[in-house]
């Protein structure tokens, strides 16, 4: 029997050991390989200038503006939007009401949904239906919403950070102590003052991070912008959200799936994608640091 | 008659509540005098928070409460229909437990109230802060910080600032659940000379689990035990000569 325990306890042990070393492993192996191919390549002038010989030269200025522009539309529409929907779970709806569960259940079910279905809904919802009735009432039929663009695209990213800004604002209001509610209600505030003085007051920091985390994943998500608005080329930056947009993931499958000459393209790829990691490491770094404060707070 | 009606602030009449299917308060019937101190006294889950929470209707808060039974002040019904139960909490001041300063500056902490009620002019403010820090005893301790975090406060100063936080609102009634039960000596004797000075403008109701404490500061005490309200009297009355037994018991400290 010791010795079936010291078996089984040795096995679990070397196994975690293993799992330890290779996430550590691939972490590090992405980390170098990125930096070793994209470090000739990586410069001031790379990150600040437009790409030129057919891609094949030159910088990746307007992917990174593109992708700027799509994260901050995107937390425009999803931030308020999440952040109503979390006040109103948690402090407004009742928790075994159907309307609560409901949307618990829609909320789960949405972080599950792979990305390329919420491209294709933002394509068929968007693009096929909301545009073309656009155009149709507020243009007499002139062709200029019924197509990929920048609006579309962010709307659609937004509906995938959705849950993410949900649950971590969620999280962040439940941290506010119940006594802070009782105190303000106490002297006499309306359910809205509450929480509009203490309750949000008190979450800001678990906003800030679900805004954080979700801006991140929209800068690394490719698949929902695929048919919704990101340009394959583009000469000029983009002057209106009815423009199409470069952006930085679709830019690397662009150049290592598409170009004439993948292998010349080599360095361009690296160095885009160190600085696509740099983004979204920064991103949830931030996220990570915001949220280990308030829970110090909490304590 | 009527002239004694009129000292009466707070009457309850078979006031029952459940949480659930338990029943936590059993068919309470009690009248609370006005400017004066009430102590409720009790071991601990015999219902007395519970029992001051019905009275400016926090336990609306706990979705499983149902409540029967009448509670007026002002020989007003505060559980009819339409009560504004925002109004009543104004008119109801409520110190915790826990002290609960805001994460905000001392001066907005005090100016909380007044501003939920559209007080927003700079000098009204500012007198109404000075005020309330004033007749809450705090006043010389915070007068040269005002506008520092409330947090930095000690667990006393923290609790005195509540008392006059609540005082900004102007209320008629001040609830107090065990209040210094988490002070130390020093700061507990403060705040129970403040009960002293308060009952001179406001009805005090007030919840203790030390019974030293309930002899010192209340005129009145009412003694609770498993949902029933066993005994209220006099103070003196209580704890010299109390007419039941079980009371006389929890007194002497023979159980709770």
């Amino acid at each position: 029997m010791r010795l079936k325990n010291k078996i089984i306890g040795g096995a679990i042990t070397s196994a975690s050991a293993v799992s330890v070393i290779l996430i550590i492993s691939i972490i590090v192996i992405i980390l170098v390989v990125t930096i070793i191919g994209g470090k000739d390549k990586i410069s001031w002038e790379f990150i600040t200038s437009f790409p030129k010989e057919g891609m094949m030269e030159g910088g990746i200025f307007p992917a990174i503006y593109g992708t700027a522009l799509l994260v901050i539309i995107m937390s425009i529409a999803a931030v308020p939007f999440g952040a109503i929907t979390a006040i109103y779970l948690s402090e407004y709806a009742h928790e075994k009401s159907w309307i609560a569960q409901s949307i618990r259940f829609a909320v789960r079910t949405l972080a599950t949904v792979p990305s390329i279905i919420f491209g294709l809904f933002g394509l068929g919802f968007f693009i096929q239906f909301v545009g073309p009735g656009m155009d149709k009432w507020f243009l007499g039929g002139q062709l200029k919403w019924a197509q990929p663009n920048l609006l579309w695209a962010s709307l659609t990213m937004a509906l995938l950070t959705l849950p993410v800004v949900i649950v971590s604002v969620e999280e962040a209001i439940r941290t506010v102590p119940r006594e802070l509610r009782e105190a303000s209600l106490a002297l006499g505030a309306t359910k809205w003052q509450t929480i509009k003085k203490v309750v949000i007051p008190g979450s800001i920091s678990g906003i800030m991070t679900g805004t954080i985390l979700a801006v991140s994943r929209g800068a690394g998500e490719v698949a929902p912008i695929l048919f919704t608005g990101a340009a394959y080329s583009l000469a000029t930056l983009p002057t209106s959200v009815s423009d199409q947009f470069m952006n930085l993931g679709y830019h690397i499958y662009v150049m290592s799936t598409q170009s004439s000459n993948v292998d010349k393209t080599l360095p361009i790829q690296f160095a885009t994608t160190l600085v696509l990691l740099m983004l979204t490491f920064t991103l949830n770094l931030a996220a990570v640091l915001i949220r280990s404060s308030l829970r110090r707070r909490v304590k | 008659m009527n002239k004694i009606m009129k000292e009466v602030k707070i009457v309850t009449k078979d006031l029952t509540l459940h949480y659930g299917q338990k029943m936590a308060l059993n068919s309470i019937n009690i009248q609370i005098p006005e400017k004066e101190v009430t102590a409720f006294i009790g071991p601990s889950g015999c219902g007395k928070s519970t029992f001051l929470r019905c009275l400016n209707r926090m336990n609306d808060l706990i979705p499983s409460v149902k409540i029967t039974g009448e509670i007026r002040i002002d020989d007003l019904d505060i559980y009819q229909k339409k009560i504004d139960v925002v109004n009543l909490r104004k008119k109801i001041g409520m110190v915790f437990q826990k002290s609960n300063p805001f994460a905000k500056s001392i001066f907005e902490n005090i100016a909380y109230g007044p501003r939920i009620n559209g007080i927003n002019d700079k000098k009204t403010l500012t007198e109404i802060v000075e005020r309330s820090l004033k007749n809450a005893a705090i006043w010389g301790e915070v007068k040269d910080r005002l506008q520092d975090s409330a947090l930095g406060l000690s667990g006393g100063q923290q609790q005195r600032l509540c008392i006059a936080r609540t005082l900004a609102v102007e209320p008629e009634i001040i609830l107090m659940d065990e209040p210094a039960s988490a002070l130390d000596p020093i700061s507990t004797g403060k705040i129970e000379e403040l009960i002293f000075e308060l009952k001179k403008d406001y009805t005090i109701v007030i919840v203790t689990h030390n019974m030293q404490q309930a002899a010192r500061v209340s005129d009145h005490t009412a003694f609770f035990y498993l949902g029933e309200l066993i005994e209220h009297g006099r103070t003196r009355k209580i704890f010299t000569t109390p007419d039941k037994k079980q009371t006389e018991e929890y007194i002497t400290g023979r159980f709770g």
